[in-house]
C-alpha cells in the first residue's frame, strides 16, 4: 500500500509540527461533554474504528466520541477547533472509499447514537431525521402510507443517512429517482469551528447559495450534519421487473441502448456478466440463467403505462438476442431477482479469496469498448474481473479477483483496478459514481480534474473549514493551506522538503 | 497583456477599454447605452467575448481594474434581485451561443452559456430529447441566465429543478481562473458539486461559461386537464389528494386571482393507454369538482403572470406592478392564498397567482406604489414565519427598492465566506444577492 504509507508519514509529520497531542486533559473535557459511555479510548475497542468498508487502509484513532445530541457534537467540535485536533465523522462505517478512515492524531465522531426520526410530514412528503438513522428505516417510517425513501445503496439495511449525505449515495434506482442529493432538502450542520448553520430547508429554493447542494457529497470535509430533511416519494401503482439472458454483455448493452433510444426511463437497468452471475448463484441461489450477459430492467408507474412499455422492452430484448426472458409480477419474485444483484459484491468472496470493488462511470455508449479493454487487461495480468453495472447510467463496478497469498497479485490487482479508472477518465467519465473519492482515489483526482478545478473546490472548502480539521487529507490529492494565495500554485512545504509528493 | 496591468492598481474605464480591445476585436467592445442599464444603474461599457478564454481574460482585467461586472445573457431577468451597488461593465454571453456536444445516446448535452433555451431545445428535439425544464421566455432566456437565477417552471414537479438536471459546469472566476467541476456523466460523485453552487448564485461567484445537462425523452403523448374548484380550501384538498395518489402526473399548478374561483391544471405524459387509464383515475379523484380536458395553453399562465405590462386602475390611471416568487410548503397553499387575499383586500390591490404543487409560485400585485411595500412586508412575514420565503422578481415601478430577498438565516456568514473565497473584490454583480453579497 504505497499510498497508505505515504499518508502515514504525511499525517504524523504534520502532527508533530502543527498539532498538539490529544492528552489526558482534553479527553477529560470531552468526557464531560459526552459522558463516560460516550468516549472510547481503549485500544481493543478502537480497533473497530480503524477502517471503514475499505479495509486495505487502516489508521488507529486517538479516541472515538459517541455524541447523543447536536449540542454534544458542537461541544466536541469546539474543543477540536481550539486544540487543532482533526476529526472524522462516521456513520455505520460501510463506505467503500475510506471516507471514514481515521486521520493520524485525530478523533472519530460516531453519529450512531443520534438515530431518532424527528418528524414525519406526509402531506408535504418530508421526513426529518438525525444522521444515525439507517437508510431503510426511513422507508420503514412511511411504508404503511405507501411512501418510500428512494436512494437505495446496496448496503441500505445498515448504512446511515449521515453517511449517505457525506457520500451522496446512489443505488440501483437513481436512474429514475436521482441520488441522495436529489432527496435532501435541508441540513443542520455543525461547522468545523462548532458554529451551527441551517442549509436549505423544508421549503424549496431558500434564498442564498445552495450550500446544502455543496455539502451533500463533500465526504465529511465541510462539517458534520446533525439533522437531515428528506423528501419521500409515493410508491408507484405497480412495479414490474424483467430479467433477460443474453449471449454476452455486448447484446445486453445493445438492448440497453435501444430501450433508452425508445424514449423510456426505467426505474433501474442493471447488468451482470457471466463471472458475476456465477458468484451470485454460488452465494444466494438467485436462480439466474447461466448466460454471458444478464439484464434486469425495472419499470414502475401506473399499471397501464407499465404494461405497454414492458411489451416493448420484451420485444427489444428479443430483437437483441435474449434467449430467456422472465417477468416478476409479485413482490417475492421481484425480491429474488434483486437478491443476486444486491449480493453481488459479497458473493464474489465465494469464487475468490480476495477482491477489489471498483466504481467508475463512463458515458453509457462507451460500455462495449470499455468491457473489451477490461477483458484484455485482465488477460494480460492473469486476473479475473467480474462486472456488475448500473447500465442505465453507465456506472460500472468491476470486481478484480485475486489471491493475496500469491506474491505480487495484490499489487497487480490494485494496478488493474486503477487502470480501469484511467480508462473511464479517457472515455469522458468519472472515477467514482457513488462510492466517493475518500482516501482511496484522492491521488487520481488530478487525472480527472485540472489544477484550477481542484483549486476552486479547495477555495470552497476553505470557506467552510479554514483550519482543515474536518476529515482533512481526504478527497484532494494535497492539502491546500487556506492562507495560500488563491489562483497560483505554491508547493506545499512538505513537498519542497521531499516528504510528500503530489500525483 | 497580463504583465502590463499590475494587480492592485485601479484604472479608469477608458484605460480598461483600451486593454479590453487588445483582447477582443473592436466591434465587441462598445459604450453602454441607456438600454443597457441594470435596474436603474448605468454601466459604461458592454463587451461580448467570443470564447470562454476571452471572457475569463476580460473578467480578470476588470477585476484588477476594480470595475464592477454585470454578466448578461438574454437580459430577460436583469431586474430580478436587488439593484447592483455599482455597474461598470456588462459582460455579455451573446457570442457564446453554441450547443457544443449532444451525444444523444448518452442523453447529455454540453452547451455554452449564451445559447437560448429555445435553440437548445430545438437542437435536442432532433433526436427526440429535451432539457426537462420550462423556464420563462425561452426564445430569449439563455442557459447561463436561467441557471444563475434558478428559474424553473411547471415540469419541476416531475423532473426536479436545474440543480437536479445540471451535471457539469465551467466557471470563469474574477481572478481569471477557468474551473470545471462535475463532468459529462449523469452519475458522478468526484469532487465538490460546484454546478449546484453556481445554480441560483445570481452570477455573484463566477460567470458560467458552459454547462452540461442530463436529458429526458420528449413525451410520446401528453394531455392536460383543468379542474374548477370552489375555493382555496377545496383547491388545497384536491392538490394534496392528487399528490397522495398513484397518478404519475408531470405537472400540476393552481391559478388564483382576486375575482375568479381557483383552477387546477394537471399534465400527464406517456403512452396512450397510460394516459387513458390516468384520465379515469383523475376524474374519480376530482369527483365533486368539474374536470375537463383543455388545450396546453394553460401552461403559459406562469409566464403571463411574470411578464410585466402596464396595469391600469378602473379610473384609467397607471398603477405600480410588482412580481414576487413565493416559496411555501405544499400543504400551506390555502393559508398562503388566504393571506394574499387579506393583504390585498384593504388597499384594493389587484392580484393573481400561479402556484405549483411543489410549493413554488409567482404572485403579481398591482396598486398604488405606497400600498405595495406594506402588503409585501406582511406577506413576507407570514411566509417566513412558516419557513418559506418571498423574493422579488420585478419591482421597477416602486419608488424605493424593496429588499429582494428577506431574512436569510444563520448561514449568511458562511455564504459571505464562500463569496470572499471566489470573488474577494466583489467584482461580480455587487450588492445584488442576499445580505448585500
Amino acid at each position: 500500500m504505497g499510498q497508505a504509507s505515504l499518508q502515514g508519514k504525511f499525517g504524523s509529520t504534520r502532527s508533530v509540527r502543527e498539532r498538539q497531542t490529544v492528552d489526558a486533559r482534553i479527553f477529560q473535557e470531552l468526557r464531560a461533554i459526552v459522558g463516560e459511555r460516550g468516549l472510547i479510548t481503549s485500544p481493543e475497542e478502537l480497533h473497530t474504528y480503524e477502517c471503514d468498508g475499505l479495509t486495505a487502509f487502516r489508521v488507529m484513532p486517538r479516541g472515538v466520541l459517541l455524541p447523543k445530541s447536536t449540542e454534544e457534537v458542537q461541544g466536541i467540535v469546539r474543543v477540536c477547533h481550539r486544540e487543532r485536533i482533526p476529526f472524522v465523522a462516521r456513520g455505520s462505517g460501510t463506505g467503500l472509499s475510506g471516507g471514514a478512515l481515521p486521520v493520524h492524531d485525530g478523533i472519530i465522531i460516531s453519529l450512531a447514537r443520534m438515530n431518532r426520526v424527528l418528524e414525519v410530514d406526509l402531506p408535504n412528503a418530508r421526513v426529518v431525521v438525525e444522521p444515525g438513522v439507517i437508510n431503510l428505516d426511513v422507508t420503514g417510517q412511511v411504508m404503511a402510507q405507501e411512501y418510500f425513501y428512494a436512494p437505495d445503496p446496496s448496503s441500505q439495511s445498515v448504512c446511515s443517512i449521515g453517511g449517505n449525505v457525506a457520500e451522496n449515495a446512489g443505488g440501483a434506482h437513481c436512474l429514475k429517482y436521482g441520488f441522495t442529493t436529489t432527496h435532501v432538502l435541508g441540513l443542520e450542520v455543525v461547522l468545523p469551528d462548532g458554529t451551527l448553520v441551517h442549509l436549505g430547508g423544508k421549503v424549496l429554493d431558500q434564498p442564498g447559495y445552495d450550500l446544502a447542494g455543496v455539502f451533500v457529497g463533500s465526504e465529511g470535509t465541510l462539517g458534520i450534519a446533525t439533522k437531515v430533511i428528506l423528501r419521500v416519494v409515493k410508491r408507484p401503482e405497480c412495479i414490474h421487473t424483467l430479467l433477460a439472458a443474453f449471449p454476452s454483455t455486448n447484446e445486453a448493452g445493445a438492448a440497453v441502448s435501444d430501450i433508452i433510444a425508445a424514449g423510456m426511463l426505467p426505474a433501474a437497468i442493471e447488468m451482470m456478466d457471466n463471472l458475476a452471475i456465477q458468484a451470485a448463484e454460488a452465494a444466494v441461489h438467485a436462480n439466474y440463467p447461466n448466460c454471458g450477459g444478464l439484464l434486469l430492467v425495472e419499470l414502475d408507474g401506473p399499471n397501464a403505462e407499465v404494461q405497454a412499455l414492458m411489451t416493448q422492452v420484451d420485444e427489444i430484448c428479443r430483437n437483441n438476442g435474449a434467449w430467456e426472458i422472465r417477468v416478476a409480477q409479485s413482490d417475492s419474485e421481484r425480491a429474488l431477482f434483486w437478491k443476486g444483484r444486491k449480493a453481488a459484491f459479497a458473493s464474489v468472496g465465494r469464487i475468490s479469496p480476495n477482491y477489489i470493488v471498483q466504481d467508475g462511470v463512463i458515458p453509457r455508449t462507451a460500455l462495449p469498448q470499455l468491457l473489451g479493454e477490461i477483458e484484455r487487461l485482465g488477460k494480460e495480468s492473469g486476473l479475473r474481473v467480474a462486472n456488475v453495472f448500473h447500465a442505465g447510467d453507465g456506472n460500472l463496478h468491476p470486481l478484480v479477483l485475486y489471491d493475496r497469498k500469491i506474491a505480487g497479485q495484490e499489487q497487480a490487482a490494485l494496478a488493474l483496478s486503477y487502470h480501469i479508472l484511467e480508462l473511464c477518465i479517457e472515455a469522458g467519465g468519472s472515477i467514482t459514481g457513488e462510492h466517493g473519492v475518500g482516501e482511496e482515489k484522492k491521488m487520481i483526482m488530478s487525472k480527472m480534474f485540472a489544477e484550477p478545478d481542484l483549486e476552486t473546490m479547495q477555495r470552497v472548502r476553505c470557506a467552510f473549514d479554514p483550519l482543515q480539521l474536518s476529515n482533512p487529507t481526504k478527497v484532494f490529492p494535497r492539502t491546500r493551506l487556506c492562507g495560500e494565495k488563491p489562483g497560483e500554485y505554491l508547493a506545499h512545504p512538505l513537498e519542497t522538503a521531499g516528504i510528500a509528493e503530489r500525483f | 497583456m497580463d504583465a502590463a496591468i499590475p494587480s492592485g492598481i485601479t484604472m479608469g474605464s477608458s484605460t480598461f477599454e483600451q486593454a479590453a480591445r487588445a483582447i477582443l476585436a473592436r466591434q465587441h467592445v462598445r459604450a453602454a447605452g441607456p438600454s443597457d442599464a441594470v435596474a436603474g444603474v448605468q454601466p459604461q461599457l458592454v463587451v461580448e467575448p467570443g470564447s470562454e478564454q476571452e471572457l475569463a481574460k476580460v473578467l480578470k482585467l476588470a477585476n484588477e481594474a476594480g470595475l464592477a461586472v454585470i454578466p448578461r445573457g438574454g437580459g430577460t431577468k436583469l431586474a430580478w434581485g436587488n439593484p447592483p451597488n455599482r455597474a461598470d461593465l456588462i459582460q455579455s454571453t451573446a457570442r457564446l451561443n453554441r450547443v457544443l456536444e449532444h451525444p444523444w445516446a448518452d442523453m447529455t448535452v454540453t452547451v455554452e452559456a449564451g445559447c437560448t433555451i429555445q435553440t437548445l431545445q430545438e437542437t435536442l428535439a432532433q433526436h427526440g430529447q429535451r432539457l426537462a425544464l420550462d423556464p420563462l421566455w425561452p426564445s430569449r432566456a439563455t442557459v447561463g441566465g436561467v441557471l444563475s437565477t434558478n428559474d424553473s417552471g411547471v415540469l419541476r414537479l416531475r423532473f426536479g429543478a436545474l440543480r437536479d438536471l445540471i451535471i457539469g459546469v465551467t466557471l470563469a472566476l474574477p481572478d481569471g481562473t477557468l474551473a470545471s467541476s462535475g463532468g459529462k456523466v449523469v452519475k458522478n460523485v468526484a469532487g465538490y458539486d460546484l454546478p449546484k453552487l453556481a445554480t441560483g448564485a445570481f452570477g455573484t461567484l463566477g460567470m458560467i461559461t458552459r454547462a452540461v445537462f442530463r436529458l429526458h425523452p420528449v413525451p410520446r403523448n401528453s394531455r392536460t386537464f383543468t379542474i374548477l374548484a370552489r375555493d382555496v380550501d377545496e383547491t388545497q384538498k384536491l392538490i394534496l389528494a392528487i399528490q397522495d395518489s398513484k397518478l404519475a402526473h408531470t405537472a400540476m399548478q393552481a391559478r388564483f386571482s382576486a375575482d375568479a374561483p381557483p383552477q387546477i391544471d394537471i399534465l400527464f405524459e406517456g403512452t396512450k393507454a397510460g394516459l387513458a387509464a390516468q384520465q379515469i383515475q383523475v376524474t374519480m379523484l376530482a369527483a365533486q369538482a368539474t374536470l375537463r380536458e383543455v388545450a396546453p395553453d394553460v401552461w403559459n399562465a406562469r409566464q403571463e403572470t411574470c411578464s410585466l405590462s402596464k396595469a391600469h386602475a378602473s379610473d384609467g390611471s397607471v398603477v405600480a406592478t410588482v412580481i414576487a416568487k413565493l416559496c411555501i410548503m405544499p400543504a400551506s397553499m390555502a393559508a398562503t392564498l388566504q393571506c394574499v387575499a387579506r393583504v390585498a383586500n384593504a388597499p384594493r390591490l389587484c392580484w393573481k397567482a400561479v402556484m405549483q404543487a411543489t410549493g413554488i409560485g409567482c404572485l403579481r400585485l398591482a396598486g398604488t406604489p405606497e400600498a405595495l411595500p406594506t402588503a409585501l412586508k406582511s406577506l413576507r412575514d407570514h411566509l417566513e414565519h412558516a419557513g418559506g420565503s418571498l423574493t422579488m422578481l420585478e419591482q421597477v415601478s416602486l419608488p424605493a427598492p424593496f429588499d429582494a430577498w428577506g431574512g436569510i438565516g444563520d448561514a449568511l456568514p458562511l455564504m459571505r465566506a464562500v463569496k470572499r473565497q471566489l470573488d474577494p473584490k466583489t467584482t461580480l454583480n455587487p450588492g445584488r444577492f442576499v445580505g448585500g453579497i
